[in-house]
């Protein structure tokens, strides 16, 4: 039998072609290609859904219409008035994280979403950004959010700091919402995995049939943390643009 | 005690944090549940934050998982 190498070995980074550049290690890695790969079949469905714009869409151009206007609702209802701006940018968000999470669900696939690097970099980036909209927006009195209406003053010295943390918190929840259960759940299915070989031809059968309602459960969790990452990020740019709790 | 058995240890007693995170997803769903039976037109419209409140609080179990992890192998 091959040599067990456990179930994280299938997040380790392996560079195709070692890149340094002044110190800075900028190599291809297999998180890049596979990066690579989900943004080229994105803009390949994307380019050739909307090519033939038809009156009577054929069902690729149906599909891309479907995910345009799905996101169009999500920054129409939760980013409101002002949020037309960021329609480009939550749909290229949204779309990133559904093809890295669902693309990771193919075999011998790798999830750049799983490395928590790769998340942190999208929520830290999301934070600074919509801390900065809502600064040049409001000014200083964009510290008038950390304040909710309607407290007696007697409470606030309590609640201030409270209400700040809880916002520094949102970059590391966000992020590590994403990075946990992406390798929770690949880990969880390379574990069970694991079992089907090690109960052999006998016994491997209630393991795969795991296995099997696992993967399908994975998929789900990939398209809803994809939801839940731009969701989440509609309402802080709510938050931001608009300053009431 | 040897570190790598309080390691253990520790992220066995991580997972308590699970149960918390059960209730919580079974409470979602089971007023979604109670709601739609009164209203059922208006349920599609409240499924969107049905998906909302379980991945937050899903969130939460999946903090707990990671201090078992950092746990484990970080210390």
């Amino acid at each position: 039998m091959a040599a067990n190498k456990g179930p994280l070995h299938q997040f380790e980074i392996s560079s195709f072609y070692d890149i340094s550049f002044e110190g800075f290690d900028i190599s291809f890695t297999n998180s890049a290609l596979s990066m690579v790969i989900s943004i080229f079949i994105a803009s390949v469905i994307f380019y050739l859904g909307s090519k033939k714009n038809s009156n009577t869409p054929g069902r690729l151009q149906v599909l891309v219409e479907m995910s345009y206007d799905f996101i169009a609702n999500m920054v129409r209802d939760n980013v409101g008035s002002g949020g037309k701006v960021f329609f480009p940018f939550i749909f290229t968000l949204f779309l990133f994280i559904l093809f890295g999470n669902v693309l990771g669900m193919v075999p011998y696939n790798f999830t750049y979403t799983s490395h928590i690097i790769v998340t942190f970099g999208l929520a830290g980036f999301i934070f600074i950004a919509v801390t900065f909209i809502g600064l040049i927006k409001h000014g200083i009195s964009f510290l008038k959010f950390f304040v909710p209406s309607g407290v007696p003053y007697a409470l606030l010295p309590i609640l201030i700091p409270i209400e700040i943390i809880s916002y520094f918190v949102r970059p590391i929840s966000l992020s590590l919402r994403l990075f946990a259960n992406m390798m929770a759940g690949h880990t969880m299915l390379k574990v069970f995995a694991s079992f089907i070989v090690l109960l052999g031809f006998l016994g491997g059968w209630a393991p795969l049939s795991l296995v099997i309602i696992l993967t399908g459960f994975e998929i789900m969790i990939a398209v809803l943390q994809a939801y839940v990452f731009t969701i989440l990020c509609c309402l802080y740019l709510n938050d931001a643009l608009h300053l009431h709790h | 005690m040897e570190v790598e058995a309080a390691k253990l240890i520790g992220a066995g007693l991580a997972t308590i944090a699970l149960a918390g995170a059960g209730i919580g997803i079974g409470n979602i769903f089971a007023s979604y549940v109670s709601a739609a039976i009164r209203n059922p037109s208006a349920a599609p419209k409240v499924f969107g934050n049905v998906l909302l409140g379980f991945a937050l609080t899903e969130a939460i179990a999946l903090f707990a998982l990671l201090i078992a992890f950092l746990i484990l192998f970080a210390f």
